[in-house]
């Protein structure tokens, strides 16, 4: 709703919704602490009551790419630029799992939240930002697991690591918009709750994570470019094996998170208002 | 008088009842309408569909509150109380009109929202202290008075999906209670806990009047407005009746019971006798006051009132009480059938507390003249008996209805 709240004394104008908006960030940072709780709260809460509690961090990814191994590395003999591909594939499965995780819980997450939605106030897009606070968490963990990894399979760090951190923004940047658009269609169409996982499947197989981008033929590698993880994915693998970075897809990367982020905040904005009634 | 806290400019909510009834929308609604559409705009075009679709929750409500007042906001269920709150808290959004408020609003529309059951007393208070809009600060400088207020200092790092529900909403409450908010906005929450936390809240919420701070209260409990308000203002269907003194309001609400108006369709009532027995308005009154939702732990008295158009030596009359469509009780008026009188008439019927168990009721309502010469309304009305979450009684018995009974135990 549109309200403008000044600091010195507050006074809120409450009226009907105009058009499209912008987002009110004056208002989000006054609520800044709410989103850090919320994110936690989903950390904290990820494993209470499991046996093995935070070993599942390590856990999922370690049996993820052992599977993998197995299938797309032995029986299928999916080509690995010459690394091994157990570090091939478990460094591009670390931004995809992100990927994944963070667009289906926040493309849920609204739907998830709707006794708070409609019973309290507050800015609504917290609600699939902060969705992403475990998978966050998990990122870090595997991370570690990756560079000792690297020290077994003994694959040098290089100081492309460094590159790892101006991704990390780009991959939350790419995952948010994503899971933002996702989670307001989804309080309009549950159809969503249906479509995601498949979205998210297929996504999968259309970004180079268990083969390299080099196995797909150049005419057809402008298709892959189109797609914004593929920057995401090789860039994070070359920072990790220390390889020459790929610009095309880099760039293409950033251009798309740019707009989809600006779509993804222009269309929350213009539905938010609405959620309370139809969620 | 000082400043206004809230101004209120032609305030209204529409809702598109095909949108509020139809929640999942699918995409086969999507398509199915896209095709239908231009079949309904030539039938809108002919002048059919019009209002028929489109609902006004809440309309062309202008009011104003000063700072410090306390207001008491009372109607009938839907009469848009809700939607009116809802607006102010900014959950929704208005169809038209403004509204205006100076300072920091806070709504308790409900005790316990975002609460995690997973998480422990402590760190729940942190959550919900920041989704109701308080910072760290504040929560850590009120962290004392709230866990002793709500008297589960023993449970603090306990999850509060072991709480008891008394203690859930009583660490709810004090939360919400706490919150450092020049207007308070409060729906019903006084509706839980057992009767001295009721009471607690009650001098809580009147304490927070007296420090200036400026309230609006939505509730059921007359006695409650009575004892917290300075001023009322009464909704009836979407609209804003009246806004002035307590005793007019509470008054004015009150008749808005017993008048034919507000009473039962007589299209629900079926029967030979239908034309000749008609059957009006049914009310619920704990303690004298009419109540629209019923507390179970306090005695409660049904009026029936209806009409007769000529005399009848005998009629037995009944009212029978269903739970899910079961039938789970009948009351008659006399205990035999007995002589009505041509005119109105009003059936009192009395019943102990602990009967209503927490929950809706439907009630349906006849009479039996002679064999063959009956009325019946079947789900004229229903009710609804608060959660009485923390009472004595409630907790241990079950059942869809209480039976009155006495017990020992001899050793």
């Amino acid at each position: 709703m549109p309200a403008e709240t000044s600091a010195h004394e507050r006074v809120t104008v409450i009226e009907p919704p105009a058009g499209w908006r912008l987002l009110n960030w004056r208002e989000m940072w006054g609520y800044r602490e709410l989103l850090w709780v919320l994110a936690t709260r989903d950390v904290k809460v990820r494993y209470k009551q499991t046996v093995l509690g935070a070993a599942w961090a390590i856990l999922r990814p370690l049996l993820t790419m052992a599977i993998f191994t197995v299938i797309f590395g032995r029986l299928a003999k999916v080509p690995s630029d010459g690394y091994p591909y157990s570090i091939f594939v478990y460094a591009g499965l670390l931004p995809w799992t992100f990927f994944a995780s963070a667009v289906s819980a926040s493309g849920q997450s609204l739907v998830g939240s709707a006794p708070l939605v409609s019973k309290v106030y507050f800015p609504r897009l917290f609600i699939p930002l902060s969705s992403i606070g475990s998978g966050l968490a998990d990122l870090l963990v595997s991370t570690v697991i990756l560079l000792l990894m690297m020290m077994w399979y003994r694959v040098g760090w290089t100081p492309r690591l460094a590159a790892t951190i101006p991704l990390l923004a780009l991959l939350i940047v790419i995952s948010l918009a994503v899971g933002t658009i996702l989670s307001a269609a989804t309080v309009a169409y549950r159809d969503f709750t249906h479509i995601t996982p498949f979205i998210v499947q297929i996504w999968m197989y259309a970004t180079p994570v268990v083969f390299p981008l080099s196995l797909v033929p150049q005419r057809w590698r402008w298709v892959f470019y189109l797609n914004p993880m593929t920057g995401v994915i090789e860039g994070f693998r070359s920072a990790f094996l220390g390889r020459p970075f790929d610009w095309i897809a880099l760039g293409s990367s950033t251009s798309a998170a740019i707009v989809l982020m600006a779509v993804g905040a222009s269309y929350f904005g213009r539905v938010e208002r609405r959620f309370a009634d139809i969620i | 008088m000082t400043r206004s806290a809230i101004v209120v400019e032609s305030l209204g909510k529409e809702y598109a009842v095909g949108v509020a009834e139809r929640q999942n929308v699918t995409f086969y609604d999507v398509v199915s309408d896209w095709v239908r559409a231009p079949l309904e705009r030539i039938r809108k075009f002919a002048g059919r569909v019009e209002e028929a679709d489109r609902f006004w929750a809440l309309r062309d409500v202008s009011f104003d509150v000063a700072e410090g007042e306390a207001i008491g906001v009372i109607g009938r269920n839907g009469a848009g109380k809700s939607t009116l709150l809802k607006i102010l808290s900014r959950i929704t959004a208005p169809t038209v009109g403004r509204a205006t408020i100076r300072g920091r609003l806070a709504s308790l529309l409900e005790v316990g929202t975002g609460f995690h059951p997973e998480l422990t007393g402590r760190e729940n208070i942190y959550l919900n202290g920041a989704i109701m809009g308080m910072t760290r600060r504040e929560v850590i400088e009120k962290f004392d008075e709230i866990v002793s207020f709500a008297g589960v200092e023993q449970f603090i790092d306990t999850p509060v999906k072991r709480y008891s529900s008394g203690m859930y909403v009583r660490l709810a409450f004090a939360v919400a209670a706490h919150l450092e908010a020049d207007v308070l906005v409060v729906d019903e929450v006084l509706a839980v806990g057992d009767a001295a936390f009721q009471r607690k809240s009650l001098n809580k919420m009147s304490d927070v009047a007296k420090r200036g701070r400026t309230v609006l209260l939505v509730s059921h409990n007359l006695g409650a407005i009575r004892n917290l308000c300075t001023r009322t203002l009464v909704f009836e269907s979407g609209t804003l009746r009246f806004a002035g003194g307590v005793t007019e309001g509470v008054a004015l609400y009150e008749r808005s019971f017993a008048s034919a108006g507000a009473g039962f369709e007589h299209t629900q009532f079926r029967g030979p006798l239908a034309e000749q027995v008609g059957f009006d308005s049914l009310v619920f009154r704990q303690g004298g006051e009419i109540v629209d939702i019923v507390d179970p732990l306090l005695p409660a008295t049904i009026e029936l009132h209806g009409h007769a158009t000529r005399t009848f030596p005998t009629v037995d009359l009944k009212i029978a009480f269903f739970r899910d469509g079961v039938q789970v009780a009948s009351c008659h008026d006399t205990p035999a059938e007995a002589r009505m009188s041509e005119g109105e008439f009003t059936s009192r019927f009395d019943f102990p507390p602990d009967v209503f168990r927490p929950g809706r009721y439907m009630i349906g309502m006849g009479a039996v003249a002679a064999v063959g010469t009956w009325v019946w309304g079947q789900d004229v009305v229903a009710f609804d008996v608060s959660e009485n979450r923390g009472g004595r009684s409630a907790d241990r018995s079950e059942g869809l209805i209480g039976l009155p009974y006495r017990s020992e135990r001899v050793q």
